[in-house]
């Protein structure tokens, strides 16, 4: 008697775009675990809302787009379709938009740099004043650091108000600022996957933005219960998942700056002895629905 | 590792190991993306747009 060994249907898929090192450990972690799963390149994706059999099949999927537009809406047709998103698009929407990031971190009481917004110059003129020099401008929307100025009179902000004003979009248009944190160069990152804390780095510069993707180095940070329970905190803040939480050192504790959803993680596996890629893996195969 | 002829320039790759969205870098310092394994197909790869990140 013979017996056909036939490949598990995969019950998980992969959904990208730009194949980056995270996506290739995360590919490589399927194999080592032995889970079976799809690889969905995002651009090649047509989805007809009348025949859902090609999406419905899986129970998981990981969203792994650097675009974050293309990945909320895969989140959202992949999550109409029955499967668990890593992440969901309620999610994204949060993690996606720094004042919706921090109005879920207020409303939970996770201590946060003070910041403020407003919608009119002269209102986020008055907002600087109140807040005292330098102040951190940040658009809502935004990755890596970027268009982020740490403006230290009325003159600078007046400058870049006037950019946003003519150049920008109307996102440009709602002016979020945060108190300059004075951090000790450097701030950390705590990777959290379901309801633990995995691992975390601290990532130093002599710039005062420390983000890697910006040439902050990454070293391993050991965890503590402080930096466990307020990532915990901003992770069920903004609705859970796999989520990376930034925060900075200060004067009144931990204060959690930002969360992203579509975590990097490339300078943090050998750094922390963590194998982030692997546990994401496993948690996503936590999630299959039993026969 | 092959030489393939791109319209983009030429890459040393295996094209048995490619993979969608894989990135390359021309001879000349062209970044290309696989956007097509069978027949292989190359775009240039975008560059940063605003919307990307984590």
């Amino acid at each position: 008697m013979s017996t056909t060994l036939t490949k598990p249907t995969p019950r998980i898929a992969v959904v990208y775009d730009r194949l980056r090192p995270e996506e290739r450990m995360l590919f490589e972690s399927f194999e080592q675990e032995g889970v079976a799963f799809d690889q969905l390149y995002a651009p090649h994706i047509a989805v007809d809302f009348s025949n859902g059999e090609p999406w419905s099949k899986y129970d998981v999927v990981i969203e792994r787009c650097v675009s974050q537009t293309r990945g909320l809406e895969l989140s959202r047709i992949f999550e109409a379709f029955g499967a668990t998103v890593i992440n969901r698009p309620s999610v994204i929407e949060v993690c996606g938009d720094k004042l919706a990031t921090n109005a879920a971190l207020a409303r939970d009481n996770v201590p946060t740099p003070r910041t403020g917004v407003a919608f009119e110059v002269d209102a986020v003129l008055k907002l600087c004043e109140d807040f005292g020099y330098p102040i951190v401008m940040k658009p809502v929307v935004g990755s890596w650091g970027r268009m982020v100025s740490k403006l230290s009179d009325r003159d600078a902000v007046e400058a870049v108000l006037e950019h946003k004003e003519v150049l920008g979009g109307p996102q440009h248009k709602v002016f979020y600022i945060q108190e300059f944190v004075k951090k000790p160069g450097r701030d950390i990152r705590a990777f959290v996957v379901g309801d633990e804390v995995i691992a975390a780095i601290y990532r130093t510069s002599e710039h005062w933005i420390t983000n890697t993707a910006r040439g902050g180095v990454a070293t391993n940070c050991p965890l503590y219960d402080e930096l466990v329970n307020v990532s915990l905190g901003a992770a069920k803040a903004v609705g859970g998942g796999v989520v990376a939480v930034d925060l900075v050192e200060s004067e009144r504790g931990l204060l959690v700056v930002e969360v992203n959803h579509t975590m990097e993680f490339r300078n943090s596996v050998t750094t922390t002895g963590v194998d982030i890629p692997a546990r994401v893996v496993r948690y996503a195969a936590s999630l299959i629905v039993p026969n | 590792m092959q030489t393939i002829d791109t319209p983009f320039g030429v890459v040393e790759a295996d094209p048995t190991a490619l993979e969608l969205g894989e990135i390359l870098v021309t001879e000349d310092g062209v970044e290309i993306e696989v956007v097509g394994l069978d027949p292989l197909k190359f775009e240039e790869a975008p560059q940063e747009d605003e919307d990307w990140g984590e």
